[in-house]
């Protein structure tokens, strides 16, 4: 009997090496250690045992059983951990093929600028103020110091609707109107991003819908060192730590001093080149002191305030920053074009 | 205005200054020089020919033989094509090896068998534009008026040897458009000695006022007039120098007389008018106003009627000039003129703006007197124009002007505070360096300790104001030793209000919904103004459009940017997902503003989602762009305020189309373009939303509160309920939410089924109902209870039945 036992671990332990799959393993399970199998079958002729024998017989099947047990048990977790890696080894992908894509869109590039610029001068405590596009008289031209017959009124030819209604031909109208909303009191802060509008033909250079960005300050002291300093903060924040800026005196009706601001360029690094005509810098904006009579019409005495503004065109800026050669891309709005502002540099 | 160096050195030593350093330091000090052109760019090998023989061509009878001196030791023959050569001229010669524009380099050359060693030149040859050469020589070549030796270097003859600044004047400097005031203004820049001209006139012994009377009948329009008389003169070609001159300052020679006028024009910014005296039509100058219907035929040969607007030079009869503007062409110098009526005179700027305007004439002259000019330089103009016309027209000058003067102006005089200065610019000037600015500008001064006033020449009228005192302290001090500063004046908050706040939101939500921002023009044709617009009214036109396209104000954003919906599919971007948020105006009657209101339109057509290789691809449809509204109000807090209703729009899908209502206001719609409108436009299946954005960025939000993440498990329960085809799933959902109460969480639609399964006329709608208590676990009769009633109700209202 003792043979026997010995005979059938022998084999059940050469079969469950030999098990190539799970199932084998279970088979060799079920037909040796089942209630039916061969152990059980051996030890249905215990009862011809001596008693002495029978504890002895008894202990050495169980022996025999647990050994084919864990024998088992050990191959099945090696089964399986092959199991695993074939199904794994099956689910093999090519992970050089393309994910699938997400379609977003993006900002077109004239707000990504007014939404640069807004945030930069709402970090220095500016607020952004938006005005009607179609304007009066009285605030596009007469507030701002251009009373009619005023030979500056050519230097923007308008659309008007009437005598006195106008599409607005700056964002400059927006001073006047807050200087009166604020009733002579500062300090004023802020910026006024919007469209405007101006009779001319569309071309590479001109269009006769554009965008504008115009600041205003006013409090007591202002000076003209002030928006110098202003405006090299804005210009070195927006086109590079590395830019040099130049102020040269200009003029415009709503401002006294009034100057324009210069880059260096960027292109040939101040030598010259076709882009800045060879002088090495490009006109960026207009700015200046608030005239007195601005400040008079709207309500602030000039004895007592000061202030300064500046003029912005986010079309200039953008075809400067990203090298864009024709004014009209920003109007037609071919996908190809508008995909291209999606990048964050 | 176009500044010749060499001509601004009759005035200002600019020894050691080149032309383009000059430009720079005028750039940076006041105004603008756009360029700086030497005249003679890219030529050379161009010398005074002398025509010794002219014969025609054996071969060709529009070509000449020619035998030419050039200086060399033989003469060259020279084959020339100008219909005007002819022997003993003396004419620009470009011998072989010269270079002209554009790189066109002569070579010795046989023109139909005959040798020709050189080019005759017109000026055209040389670079010179076609309008600034004189009729004489517009179609041949040029002929040198006076001797000139052959073989000398012959641009320098014609001053194209010179370099011209182009200066970009901004309106206020007015005063820069003479020679004279760009000689203050350089002297000023470099602080050199200025030397002006002075006129010598010897006067003969007859009296100008025995010849003409003058009298001004509109002094506010006209404050001074002189009249000069010149008599003698002979019509003929200007000196060289002078034509040269004039060419390079872009005026086109005539004669001397007209050459003279415009010389002086330039030199003193004071426009002149040379009227023949023979040809005046009387002995008195009347300047008055025109009537209503008076004619004038212009120097131009138009014939122009003339309202009360327009100020006019008459004979005290009719009309011989519109002032400041045009000469009649009746009193025109011509070839035969003897006698010279020579008009200078002060006019008001205004006026002349409107006549200048109405006629669509814009003439150095008009463009002068429009932004002001000196008006001490009246009478000193005429004199330099008297004594050129001694010098260069043989010209008998009369004793004395005639003039009739209402002129009133007294220079300005302006204090300052050199403190005031300081505190203006941020800077630490001293009164010693502000005075020399001002000595160096030529305007008087007196210091008294901290003021400076400061008289201010009549050729400054861009100066009245202390600002105005400022800014020549500023730019001459230089803006780049201005320090850079920020302003100390109380600190103030930075920020965007809620509704730019949420506007930007919204924008960035709609970008990762796939859509590209657009920005399209606010100015439409007529006929799109209004398309599918939320509200009409009358179109607010503009009074004088370029175009018919750009007429009239938009009510709505779609028409245009379904216009670049086709713009891209007809440029191969078959998928297009843009939008955009812009002003629609709609009209508040006549002569008011209009009202401005923020819409936010979208529109998306092809393909929406896809991966090629994977086989999956989804177009747009109702439903993806419902879904990015849906998005977007929720977004903002407003999903459970939002409602679509199914509605019949002009252009729109009739079928697919639903009015959007947020909180009970109509807001907006959303749907499928109609076919017939997609033809039109010549776009493929496109889906678009319209939206007052406004209402929904104003829309009160409920202030963000946190609610309590579930503690306990939710009762899931599905039902698919057939119903009739017009019964829609909005109203299902709705009486299911309301019959749910408390208890009821969330109601989703998973499926819908129209088919031959069911009934005709019947679909099915299945939901899932989610049921959940935040304090305790639900029990399956307290769910089963609340679902019943649910289904009682919607089988109550509906007549819904549970699908088997």
């Amino acid at each position: 009997m003792e043979e026997r036992l010995k005979e059938l671990k022998e084999e059940a332990l050469q079969l469950v090496e030999k098990a190539a799959n799970l199932k084998e393993l279970n088979g060799i399970r079920v037909s040796y250690l089942g209630k039916k199998g061969p152990i059980t079958e051996v030890l249905k002729g215990m009862g011809k045992l001596s008693p002495e024998e029978r504890p002895k017989m008894g202990a050495l099947a169980n022996e025999v059983r647990d050994t084919i047990a864990k024998a088992i048990e050990n191959k099945q977790a090696v089964l399986e951990e092959e199991e695993v890696q074939r199904k794994l080894a099956a689910e093999k992908i090519d992970v050089t093929l393309p994910g699938r894509p997400v379609k977003v869109g993006n900002a077109h590039p004239l707000i990504r600028i007014i939404e640069e610029i807004e945030d930069l001068f709402i970090g220095m405590g500016y607020t952004v103020a938006e005005g009607p596009e179609v304007e009066t008289d009285y605030y596009n031209f007469e507030a701002l110091n251009l009373p009619k017959g005023h030979p500056a009124r050519d230097m923007q030819d308008s659309f008007y609707i009437t005598e006195d209604i106008l599409m607005r031909t700056h964002t400059s109208p927006m001073q006047a109107r807050v200087m009166e909303k604020n009733k002579g009191k500062g300090p004023v802060k802020i910026i006024v991003p919007g469209k405007v509008y101006r009779r001319d033909n569309d071309d590479a250079t001109h269009s006769h819908q554009f965008t504008q960005i115009e600041g205003l300050v006013v409090d007591e002291n202002i000076r003209l060192s002030d928006l110098k300093g202003t405006l090299e903060v804005f210009a070195k924040k927006i086109f590079g730590e590395d830019r040099e800026i130049r102020l040269r005196p200009s003029f415009f009706p709503f401002t006294e001093p009034s100057v324009e601001m210069d880059i260096s360029c960027k292109i040939c690094g101040g030598d010259g080149c076709s882009v800045c005509k060879g002088t090495g810098w490009i006109e960026i904006l207009g700015a200046g002191m608030v005239h007195p009579n601005v400040l008079e019409m709207s309500g602030y005495d000039p004895k007592k305030y000061t202030g300064f503004a500046f003029g912005m065109g986010p079309e200039r800026i953008a075809m400067l920053k990203y090298g864009i050669d024709d004014i009209r891309h920003f109007y037609t709005n071919d996908i190809r074009f508008l995909k291209q502002f999606s990048v964050h540099e | 205005m176009l500044v010749s160096y060499k001509w601004l050195q009759d005035y200002v030593d600019l020894t050691g200054v080149s032309p383009q350093e000059l430009a720079e330091k005028i750039t940076n000090s006041g105004i603008e020089v756009d360029g700086v052109q030497a005249l003679n760019e890219g030529m050379k090998g161009l010398v005074v020919g002398h025509v010794l023989e002219c014969e025609r061509h054996p071969n060709a009878d529009k070509l000449s033989k020619c035998l030419v001196d050039i200086g060399g030791e033989e003469p060259v023959q020279i084959i020339c094509g100008a219909p005007n050569v002819a022997k003993g001229q003396k004419v620009i010669v470009a011998k072989v090896g010269a270079v002209l524009p554009g790189n066109f380099k002569i070579k010795r050359a046989k023109l139909r068998g005959e040798e020709s060693n050189g080019m005759i030149c017109s000026l055209q040859e040389l670079g010179v534009e076609s309008k600034l050469i004189s009729k004489e020589f517009s179609d041949g070549i040029f002929v040198f008026p006076e001797d000139v030796t052959p073989g000398e270097e012959a641009l320098e003859k014609i001053n194209r040897d010179d370099q011209v600044l182009e200066f970009d004047l901004t309106p206020n400097r007015a005063d820069c458009l003479s020679m004279i005031g760009v000689a203050y203004e350089v002297a000023a820049i470099l602080d050199r000695d200025l030397k002006l001209p002075e006129p010598e006139v010897t006067e003969s012994g007859e009296k100008a006022s025995d010849y003409i009377s003058v009298k001004v009948e509109a002094p506010e329009d006209n404050p001074l007039y002189v009249a000069k008389i010149i008599k003698n003169v002979k019509i003929g070609p200007s000196p060289l120098w002078m034509q040269g001159r004039l060419m390079a300052a872009g005026i086109r020679p005539h004669n001397n007389v007209v050459d003279i006028t415009n010389y002086v024009l330039l030199e003193y910014g004071q426009p002149l008018h040379a009227f023949d005296y023979d040809r005046f039509g009387s002995k008195e100058v009347v300047i008055r106003r025109a009537k209503k219907g008076e004619k004038l035929t212009t120097l131009d040969e138009v014939t122009r009627e003339l309202t009360e607007d327009h100020l006019v030079i008459t004979n005290g009869k009719e009309p011989v000039a519109l002032a400041g503007v045009m000469g009649g062409a009746d009193s025109e110098v011509k070839s035969d003129t003897t006698t010279i009526l020579l008009e200078s005179a002060y006019f008001k700027g205004q006026t002349i703006r409107k006549a200048s305007k109405d006629h669509g004439l814009r003439s150095e002259a008009s463009s002068r007197f429009e932004k002001g000019v000196d008006p001490d330089r009246v009478r000193q103009a005429a004199e330099r124009a008297a004594e050129l016309l001694i010098k260069y027209a043989g010209g008998e000058v009369l004793e004395g002007s005639v003039e009739d003067n209402y002129l009133n102006i007294e220079p300005a005089v302006i204090s300052i505070s050199l403190e005031k200065i300081n505190r203006i610019i941020g800077t630490n000037i001293s009164m010693a360096e502000v005075e020399d600015i001002f000595r160096r500008l030529r305007f008087e001064t007196v210091t008294d300790n901290d003021v400076i006033t400061v008289t201010v020449p009549t050729r400054r009228g861009d100066i009245t104001i202390e600002e105005d005192l400022i800014e020549e302290v500023a730019r001459l001090y230089g803006y780049d030793r201005v320090p850079t500063t920020l302003p100390v004046s109380s600190s103030t908050p930075g920020y965007l209000t809620d509704y730019q706040r949420k506007r930007r939101a919204v924008r960035r939500f709609l970008q990762g919904a796939g859509l590209f921002q657009a920005i399209t023009y606010s100015l439409t044709s007529p006929a799109k103004a209004g398309k599918l617009a939320l509200e009409t009214r009358e179109p607010v036109k503009l009074a004088m459009p370029m175009s018919e396209d750009r007429s009239t104000l938009r009510m709505s954003l779609l028409p245009q940017l379904l216009e670049v919906v086709k713009y891209n599919l007809a440029r191969q971007n078959d998928s297009v997902a843009l939008y955009e948020a812009g002003t629609v105006f709609l009209s508040k009657g006549a002569n008011v503003q209009p009202e401005e209101r923020e819409h936010l339109a979208g529109a998306i057509t092809g393909v929406v989602q896809e991966n090629l290789w994977q086989g999956e691809k989804k177009t747009a449809d109702f439903f993806v762009l419902k879904g990015i509204l849906q998005g977007m109000f929720a977004l903002l807090g407003l999903e459970d305020r939002v409602e679509y209703r199914q509605a019949v729009i002009e252009g729109m899908h009739p079928g697919r189309t639903a009015e959007i209502y947020l909180s009970g206001e109509r807001i907006g719609f959303i749907g499928q373009v109609h076919p017939a409108v997609q033809k039109e436009y010549d776009i493929k299946e496109t889906y678009v939303f319209e939206l007052l954005l406004e209402s929904v960025l104003r829309a009160d939000t409920t202030p963000l509160q946190y609610t309590a993440i579930p503690r306990y498990p939710s009762i899931t329960r599905d039902i698919a309920l057939v119903v009739d085809k017009e019964i829609v799933a909005g109203e299902l959902e709705k009486i299911i939410t309301e019959a749910g109460g408390s208890l009821l969480k969330e109601v989703r639609i998973f499926d819908l089924y129209e088919g031959e399964k069911l009934e005709n006329g019947k679909k099915s709608i299945a939901f899932s109902l989610k049921y959940y208590d935040p304090e305790r676990t639900l029990t399956d009769e307290e769910v089963t209870k609340v679902h019943e009633q649910v289904l009682e109700k919607v089988k109550e209202k509906t007549g819904a039945v549970l699908r088997g």
